[in-house]
């Protein structure tokens, strides 16, 4: 090639100085691949989720709960562009929420073995003592928008760390309450529905965590533009990472 | 690349809404949904379901039974609440003493009885929580004769694999349900695992009476480890089938003809 860009030209230099972007390796294969079946799948999940919740739109706590019983919050359906397929049809919804669901679950555990296994979990997500004590500096940077460079952008900072294990708590969560609401997963384990306050219980949970997942997709999108999108993305894509350069 | 914090949190709320909410486009889920071949692939996880659940429930396991405190105050009634008809109706005015329950087909001795012979056999009563399809659950008590206990007494022949129930309604659909519904006289059917089980019951009564025309008067079936639809009301009719393929839409039931999974565990 007789024009190498100037990025290509930076990773090749070993000699540093003039290096004007250092390029790491930031995200193993098999991190990248399940984060990417897991956007499709989490989609898939809200919008034929939202199409079920639509065939009764109240939540109950307890055991029992239906129109005469007092909710725990009554909402109204959810508009049919918001749901999967895109009209109510609460057969063809179980049909995908289902379906996909093995594909999540399968995914996850994938995903959680490959993790534990590599110690990503351990090395790259539990927070270390110094970050819990960087908590509250962390917290300032993000609210002044201002991210890490250099040798701090090349670890996750410790918001990160703690949404991405909120992330995998909810992810449990949603499996567990889901599998609470099935009347023969009940008949094998009804200490863990009633553990979590009833069937009833299980799918107000199973909503609020499915809410709350949500709520992380939006904060996640928000801070891959914030933390420059191209870059990001591609660190997902290819796993290579321009670290942003510290201040002059 | 310079990005604002306004620019950012537009970006990003649009950004994910769009995602979020234009799936169904995106995707082009409503066509994939509409496909035969789409619906086979998504067909697959009710097998996996089935087997998965099968091997968790090996040893018979037991829905849990409540205490009569925790009773629904008032049990939903659903799907057919009267199926009315003229034989219906005179079924009602007679207290449904002539009602008689066929069972045949694979059985070595077909049996025709009525509500008082059920009454006079050995009953089971538990308090279960009955859970619908659409989401809601209630609290309720039956009493029956235990379906395992009929079909020991036709005895059931080699080969035969399913239980059928054929109903006196007919049913329109459900609105709470959507997508596309067809009328059709309501059958329902279970395998012969769920069929022998303890607490799958022909019942007559229902919180200490006899059952009521909106909850299934005067047989209904209760199949407790799956969803309310598999649980047919007015049951004049069980047959023991190897296959139910050839029966009314060939998926086993009103509900899994019209798209429900057959398996309803889950």
């Amino acid at each position: 090639m007789p024009h190498p860009d100037a990025e290509a030209m930076a990773e090749n230099d070993t000699r540093g100085a003039r290096l004007r972007r250092e390029v790491i390796h930031r995200h193993a294969w098999p991190v990248r691949l399940t984060h990417w079946i897991n956007a499709l799948t989490i989609f898939i999940m809200v919008g034929s989720g939202l199409n079920i919740f639509n065939a009764h739109p109240r939540l109950y706590w307890g055991q029992a709960g239906a129109d005469f019983d007092k909710p725990f919050l009554a909402l109204k359906a959810f508009p049919d562009w918001l749901t999967l397929p895109s009209y109510l049809d609460l057969a063809d919804a179980r049909h995908w929420h289902f379906f996909f669901a093995w594909v999540l679950v399968v995914n996850g555990v994938l995903y959680l073995a490959w993790s534990l296994w590599r110690r990503h979990i351990q090395r790259d997500l539990w927070p270390t003592a110094a970050d819990i004590r960087s908590v509250p500096r962390s917290i300032a940077d993000h609210l002044r928008l201002r991210h890490p460079k250099g040798e701090a952008a090349k670890r996750y900072n410790v918001l990160q760390r703690l949404a991405y294990l909120g992330l995998l708590a909810l992810a449990v969560g949603m499996v567990v309450t889901g599998l609470c609401m099935s009347p023969g997963f009940d008949a094998f384990a009804p200490w863990l529905v009633a553990g979590l306050g009833g069937r009833q219980s299980a799918r107000t949970l199973h909503f609020l965590f499915a809410f709350t997942i949500v709520l992380f997709i939006a904060v996640h999108l928000i801070e891959v533009l914030l933390a420059g999108p191209l870059n990001e993305v591609r660190s997902m894509i290819t796993g290579r990472y321009a670290v942003p350069p510290e201040d002059e | 690349m310079i990005i604002t914090r306004r620019q950012a949190l537009i970006g990003g709320v649009a950004g994910s809404g769009l995602l979020l909410t234009g799936c169904s486009r995106i995707f082009q889920a409503d066509a994939l949904t509409d496909s035969a071949s789409f619906q086979r692939v998504l067909a697959v996880a009710q097998s996996w379901t089935r087997a998965t659940q099968r091997l968790l429930l090996a040893d018979g396991e037991m829905a849990r039974e409540y205490k009569p405190s925790d009773i629904s105050p008032h049990f939903k009634a659903n799907g057919t609440l009267d199926p009315g008809g003229d034989d219906y109706e005179r079924h009602v005015a007679e207290g449904f003493v002539n009602w008689r329950l066929q069972i045949d087909g694979m059985v070595a001795h077909p049996l025709s009885l009525s509500v008082a012979d059920l009454r006079r056999l050995p009953s089971r009563s538990q308090i279960t929580r009955h859970d619908c399809v659409e989401g809601w659950s209630a609290i309720g008590g039956w009493t029956g004769v235990p379906l395992a206990l009929l079909l020991r007494a036709a005895g059931v022949r080699a080969g035969a694999r399913y239980v059928m129930f054929y109903c006196a309604d007919n049913l329109d659909g459900e609105p709470a349900k959507g997508g596309e519904q067809s009328p059709g006289q309501y059958y329902e059917s279970i395998g012969l695992a769920d069929a022998m089980h303890p607490q799958t019951l022909i019942a007559y009564d229902m919180n200490g009476k006899p059952l009521d025309v909106a909850h299934g008067a005067p047989l209904r079936l209760r199949v407790e480890r799956q969803l309310g639809y598999k649980m047919a009301k007015y049951v004049q009719h069980i047959q023991v089938v190897s296959d139910f393929r050839t029966i009314y839409g060939g998926k086993g039931g009103y509900w899994e003809d019209n798209g429900y999974q057959w398996y309803a565990g889950i």
